[in-house]
């Protein structure tokens, strides 16, 4: 609309680059190169190990951004099915004498299971009414895992076996990031196939307009549950990583603390951005990390530094960015 | 051959008979309007055809068929297609993604098709933006397409929301105060493509308040009061009918406007 400002000469160069940004493959293409060169600035395996981290969070929170930020629905307890994936890995091997790899797709598959159940009459529920039923849910599942301790070994968690693949064992900060790496860009790749589809216009039509949505044949409840079936399963998988990689695990990675700081990293990243998951999830595990040269007021400076960028950038750190770039080049 | 009827439609809210026993038929390919003043129940019977509200009493048939009671989604699939009064407009997406949502129900490739972008699904992609340019270009917005819809003009918003009716390829279209907050030139603009649309065969029903688009584009009118029908026919009858002079204008008015005229 406002390129009427810019000089005739300066249109061409101007789309070009614009038309190259909505390029469908440039995102994953950014996303890629960004995870292949992050490794020449880790200089430890401690470096190693936060990216590790940032990147199998950043997995759960693309699920959730699909649920929050397209089809514009909440979940307070999505922390509950990264601990069914977590536990999933521990308990298989453990107890049932699956291997890691099965034992991951079988909780993959019991969190979309569990979803598709408890999702059918909780998303009839709106706004706080969903809030309050998912964080309910999410808090169900950390109680389970946390009294079931004949299989969970309950509050002081359990040991999780090495994952093996083919006689080769996934084990050390630096195999992790990759694993990690690969499973987001995939992760990210599936999401960002799924906005541009039938499904993924419908679920944003839904997040704007029910009423409207339902009006033009999409079928509300069932889009609802697609969703939020597909949040769980990411989340699930990024607790079974959560769990191979630190060969330990606690009740505590379901619990509603976990499900808060989940939300908190699609929030700040950017509803409904996929580069924002990633970002709001390295804000929020770097900074803490970084923060504790402070000692003391380590939490203070965290919340006030979350506060700050809730109030400057209100659609979160990504979206709002790429707007007030997008204004100042045209 | 009757595309849309109602059979004596009723609903109430507490004690307030909105929509009372109201039965008409819709020939398909004309453009049929409902008119009344102010709460005579004309959004709420929009309201009731379309699915939103579950009526009381009474059936809605399309095509012959009895659908009352489905929910809008299954009614979108059988054909029926609306605007609203108030828009209701994807505010985030462009208006060319708001025209495609209005393809959905031609689309029929599942969640992990879309996940993967299998080919049906990029070929799908393919199939709805260009069903939905072409709906855009009916109403004038084609150049608009890559906008933002939040950006845009209440008048071309306007336009938007028919366009993402249209794309739906509906047999029957429910056009709910299209010209409402219009302009005179936009009014024109709403007048022409419902023109258009009516010269397309497209079936229209439309609530409106702006009597001259009314008398003018329409095949058959339709006149609501107090929830109940008050008249029907063409044009010039219900124009000087006095029971629908009465209804706008009330006793006195209508006195006054005989003795203005006369």
């Amino acid at each position: 609309m406002q390129d009427e400002t810019l000089t005739p000469a300066a249109r061409p160069i101007r789309s070009r680059l614009a038309s190259l940004r909505r390029h469908p493959l440039a995102l994953p293409a950014a996303l890629t190169v960004l995870v292949a060169v992050t490794p020449l600035f880790l200089a430890s395996s401690y470096h190693y190990r936060i990216a590790a981290l940032v990147l199998i969070f950043a997995l759960a929170c693309l699920g959730l951004n699909l649920l929050m930020g397209y089809a514009g629905q909440i979940s307070l307890g999505h922390a509950g099915f990264m601990g069914i994936g977590a536990y999933a890995v521990a308990i298989g091997p453990a107890h049932l004498g699956l291997p890691s790899w099965l034992s991951l797709l079988a909780g993959a598959a019991l969190s979309a299971l569990v979803a598709f159940i408890v999702g059918r009459p909780i998303l009839r529920l709106k706004r706080h009414y969903l809030a309050v039923a998912t964080l309910g849910f999410g808090l169900l599942i950390a109680i389970v895992l946390t009294n079931e301790a004949e299989f969970t070994g309950g509050p002081d968690g359990m040991a999780v076996e090495r994952m093996q693949l083919f006689g080769w064992t996934a084990k050390g900060t630096v195999t992790w990031y990759w694993i990690s790496a690969i499973t987001f860009l995939l992760g990210a790749k599936l999401a960002l196939n799924l906005i541009d589809s039938p499904t993924g216009r419908a679920l944003r039509a839904i997040h704007d307009g029910e009423v409207a949505a339902s009006v033009l044949g999409v079928d509300v409840a069932r889009k609802k549950l697609a969703a939020f079936v597909l949040a769980a399963v990411y989340a699930s998988v990024a607790g079974s990583y959560l769990a191979l990689f630190n060969g330990h695990i606690t009740p505590d990675v379901a619990g509603f603390l976990r499900s808060i700081e989940l939300v908190a990293m699609v929030v700040l990243g950017g509803m409904g951005s996929i580069l924002g998951s990633l970002v709001g999830t390295a804000v929020l595990v770097v900074l803490p990390q970084t923060l504790t040269v402070l000692h003391d007021y380590e939490h203070m400076v965290l919340g006030l530094i979350i506060i700050c960028i809730m109030i400057f950038l209100r659609e979160g750190i990504v979206p709002t960015l790429a707007a007030a770039l997008g204004a100042r080049r045209s | 051959m009757i595309v849309l009827s109602t059979d004596r439609l009723s609903i109430s809210f507490g004690a307030l008979r909105a929509v009372d026993r109201v039965s008409l038929e819709v020939e398909e390919g004309l453009v049929f309007s409902i008119i009344g003043p102010n709460g005579a129940g004309k959004t709420t019977l929009f309201n009731v055809i379309s699915g939103l509200y579950v009526a009381d009493e009474g059936r809605v048939l399309i095509a012959g068929e009895d659908v009352t009671a489905l929910p809008p989604d299954k009614l979108a699939r059988r054909g029926l297609s609306r605007t609203f009064q108030n828009l209701q407009i994807f505010f985030r997406m462009t208006a060319l993604e708001n025209v495609m949502v209005g393809c959905h129900r031609h689309e029929a490739t599942g969640l992990i098709a879309d996940l993967l972008h299998l080919p049906a699904v990029l070929q799908q992609n393919r199939r709805s933006r260009e069903r939905a340019m072409a709906a855009l270009a009916r109403v004038g917005l084609a150049s608009m397409a890559d906008q933002p819809a939040g950006g845009m003009s209440y008048g071309a918003l306007k336009r938007l929301e028919i366009a993402r009716a249209l794309a739906s390829e509906p047999r029957l279209l429910l056009l709910d105060e299209p010209a409402a907050g219009c302009n005179a030139v936009e009014t024109e603009e709403i007048k022409a493509i419902i023109r258009a649309l009516a010269a397309d065969g497209v079936t229209v029903v439309l609530v409106e308040h702006d009597m001259r688009l009314v008398m003018n584009v329409s095949d058959c009118i339709h006149v609501l009061a107090d929830g109940h029908t008050l008249a029907e026919g063409a044009a010039a009858e219900v124009r000087n009918n006095p029971a629908v002079i009465e209804a706008y204008l009330g006793v006195h008015g209508t006195r006054e406007a005989a003795l203005a005229v006369g």
